[in-house]
């Protein structure tokens, strides 16, 4: 029996993976070879997908991108004992696009069967939880916020004060709602978490919920992920069926419930408190804050609202302590950040780091530069709402402060290369429409401002008056900005004015040097 | 459209399984939309009913999620991703060409009812971009080729 391992993740699947192993089945069957598939996550080397792993008394040996036309090749040159094929590519691990990274978060993705949970339990999964049971809520706080942990959801708010905030809030119901809308384009580390190691985000909520004293958690789930749903699903019986879940959690006498609900396609309801009205069955109307959810959350009680990988990074700290975690990273980044190449990039990927790497090493010494060949001219970081930089700023270094620095953000770590054939008043226009798609329509600025945007940058694109419009569309961004109730008006304007600034020939006016 | 005496029971039976769940009504409207495709406007009636609110507020509810719809769909829904990344590899020119050969735009379904054609804003599958959906199934570096290859298959279902 050889054992073989080609991912169940979304991407792996949009490539093709279902139909490799249907096709290794039946002709390694043919051949009267056995073979068991497990069903990992993915180790994020998209390029390489659908990647076939196959376990060898020296280790995995790794097959890649495989297609269904290459498996007969590969089991004739005898890919089953690990043996040369031009698709050959050794110890995944031993590349330099795997090895330089530091994965903490993700230390298991790729490596497991994500649904079963001996499996997580084997690999030092349940560890943190562990620990967490044998301390008092105030001192399972005190080692997130000595972790440095800031949330990964977009904001970096430091997720120890939230937590304290929360615990110090009386109240008889308390809720943990795991924010898994992971609307911004450009990133998918929530969904590879989900698919890939699931257990990691449940044993983070329980942990969340004994540091709090809350007793029921929610996933709210962008309806795009219907693979994460049934992997978090799975994840979620089996930590009910070993007791890891429930009334009497590894008999210590604590309660934590969990469930996976289910957005509807609306980008703001990854905004929290949208998502709160999500949650309670209404229109994801922004609320006013304050109140704040840790005060006030779902149905009126004190809430922890935290991103996928937030809540996933957790166990790493209970387990290994808030000072291993704070080791990596710079200046006030502590810890890692998964970043997310995607767009016009050779080497599209899962990359998690420590803070303080350049972009620029990310995007040419891992990324391998553009895909189509051409020169990079414009990333976009940090989802829809992230500014675009341009080359001469590719040396910031990874961190939030940086980010901020260059008016920018690093946001949810998703990166969006574009080479020199990208436009860029039309994706200024495109921010813009974007907001009028998805804005709740609670305020103004947002809700009327972004139509009247798309106007204006047409009208400079068309030459109408391009100096005053020049001017109203600077003033309108101001309007945004200070006059938004949420960061879709408020931020909208990054990546309109990082496109106006940095590349105004593209919108017919005089380029800056 | 399908007459909704035909479908009552099945909205009935999905509201009475949710009774005392906290937050029910979006999972009751995607298990409506799960078996009956869509969410029959004679529905709202006795959805408001059930969980005592208005029909404005659960029309409203409706109308705000871009997911939710009203009408049936076609036999197989098509999920174009419009969103950066995917913009990047060429996902317009994918979008048009789509357009062009349902011969219908967004939010429409071809005559034959064979396809519903959406617009989606990031599938999570952006290191391979550009990214549609069929149905429930995702595909990557979908070139207008690839795509007439895929609705090929599906037509011929
Ligand atoms: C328009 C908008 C969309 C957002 N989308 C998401 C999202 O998809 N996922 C997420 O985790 N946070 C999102 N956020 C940030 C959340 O409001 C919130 O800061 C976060 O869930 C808190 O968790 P964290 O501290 O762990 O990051 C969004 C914010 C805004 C304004
Ligand atoms: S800024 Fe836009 S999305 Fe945010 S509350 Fe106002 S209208 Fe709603
Ligand atoms: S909608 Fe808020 S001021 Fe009119
Ligand atoms: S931007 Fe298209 S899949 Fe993410």
């Amino acid at each position: 029996m050889t054992r073989l391992f080609i991912s169940r993740d979304s991407t792996a699947l949009s490539l093709g993976a279902e139909q490799v192993v249907t096709a290794i089945q039946q002709q390694a069957a043919a051949k009267g070879q056995s073979v068991e598939i497990v069903r990992n996550g993915s180790r994020g080397l998209f390029w390489l997908e659908p990647l076939v792993e196959v376990e060898t008394s020296e280790g995995r040996v790794a097959y890649g991108p495989v297609e269904v036309s290459d498996v007969a090749s590969l089991l004739e040159a005898g890919a089953l004992e690990g043996k040369q094929h031009p698709l050959y590519l050794g110890n995944i691990e031993e590349l330099p696009y795997f090895k330089n990274q530091d994965r903490l978060t993700f230390a298991r993705v790729g490596l497991t069967d994500p649904v079963n949970i001996n499996d997580y339990i084997a690999n030092d999964g349940y560890r943190g939880l562990k620990n967490a049971l044998n301390l008092q809520p105030a001192e399972i706080v005190k080692q997130v916020t000595d972790s440095g942990l800031r949330g990964r959801g977009g904001a970096a708010f430091p997720t120890g004060i939230k937590w304290n905030t929360v615990l110090n809030a009386p109240a008889e119901q308390k809720y943990i709602v795991c924010n898994a809308d992971e609307g911004d384009s450009g990133t998918f580390s929530d969904r590879m978490i989900m698919e890939g190691d699931p257990f990691v985000l449940i044993e983070g909520m329980t942990i969340a919920g004994l540091a709090v004293g809350a007793t029921q958690g929610y996933i709210y789930l962008r309806v795009e992920y219907p693979h994460a749903q049934i992997a978090l699903n799975q994840a979620i019986a089996a930590a009910y069926a070993n007791g890891y879940l429930g009334d009497n959690i590894q008999n210590s006498g604590k309660t934590f419930n969990l469930e996976v609900r289910m957005g509807a396609g609306a980008y703001i309801c990854g905004e929290e408190t949208s998502l709160l009205e999500s949650l309670e069955g209404k229109r994801g109307l922004v609320r006013f804050k304050p109140p704040l959810p840790a005060i006030v959350g779902l149905f009126g009680k004190p809430t922890i609202v935290n991103n996928v990988i937030s809540l996933a990074s957790v166990p790493v700290i209970l387990d290994k302590g808030g000072d291993f975690y704070r080791d990596y990273g710079m200046g006030r980044s502590r810890g890692t950040l998964p970043l997310q190449l995607a767009g016009n990039i050779k080497h599209p990927g899962l990359f998690e780091a420590a803070f303080g790497m350049t972009l620029r090493e990310l995007l040419y010494e891992y990324g391998g530069g553009s895909a189509s060949g051409r020169p990079i001219r414009a990333v976009q970081v940090g989802g829809p709402l992230g500014a675009y930089v341009h080359e001469g700023q590719f040396d910031t270094p990874l961190d939030y402060e940086a980010f901020a620095a260059i008016s920018a953000v690093l946001g949810h770590g998703g990166i969006v290369v574009h080479d020199e054939t990208v436009n860029m008043a039309d994706m200024a226009r495109y921010a813009m429409e974007f907001c009028v798609e998805e804005s709740c329509g609670k305020c103004t600025p947002c809700r009327i401002g972004s139509t009247r945007g798309v106007e204006v940058i047409d009208r400079i694109v068309d030459g109408v008056e391009k100096d005053k419009n020049t001017v109203l569309l600077r003033d309108l961004c101001n309007t945004m900005t200070y006059g938004s109730l949420c960061a879709m008006g408020g931020m909208t304007p990054f990546p309109v004015l990082s496109a106006l600034n940095h590349f105004p020939e593209d919108f017919g006016l005089k380029s800056k040097a | 459209m399908q007459d909704y005496q035909t479908q009552k029971s099945t909205v009935l039976d999905i509201l009475d399984k949710h009774q005392t769940m906290p937050g029910n009504l979006l999972p009751i409207l995607h298990g409506i939309q799960d078996t009956l495709g869509y969410i029959p406007p004679a529905a709202v009636a006795d959805i408001a009913n059930a969980l005592h609110l208005s029909k404005a507020e659960v029309h409203g509810v409706i109308s705000f999620y871009h997911y939710f719809r009203d009408t049936a769909p076609g036999k197989h829904t098509v999920r174009i991703c419009r969103a950066e990344s995917c913009q990047s590899m060429n996902g317009k020119a994918l979008e048009n060409h789509a357009k062009q050969h349902l011969n219908i735009d967004f939010h429409e379904t071809t005559a034959d009812g064979r396809f519903s054609l959406e617009p989606v804003y990031c599938l999570g599958n952006c290191a391979c971009s550009p990214s549609i959906t069929i149905d429930n199934e995702v595909f990557g570096r979908v070139t207008p080729e690839k795509f007439d290859q895929l609705l090929a298959c599906k037509g011929a279902e």
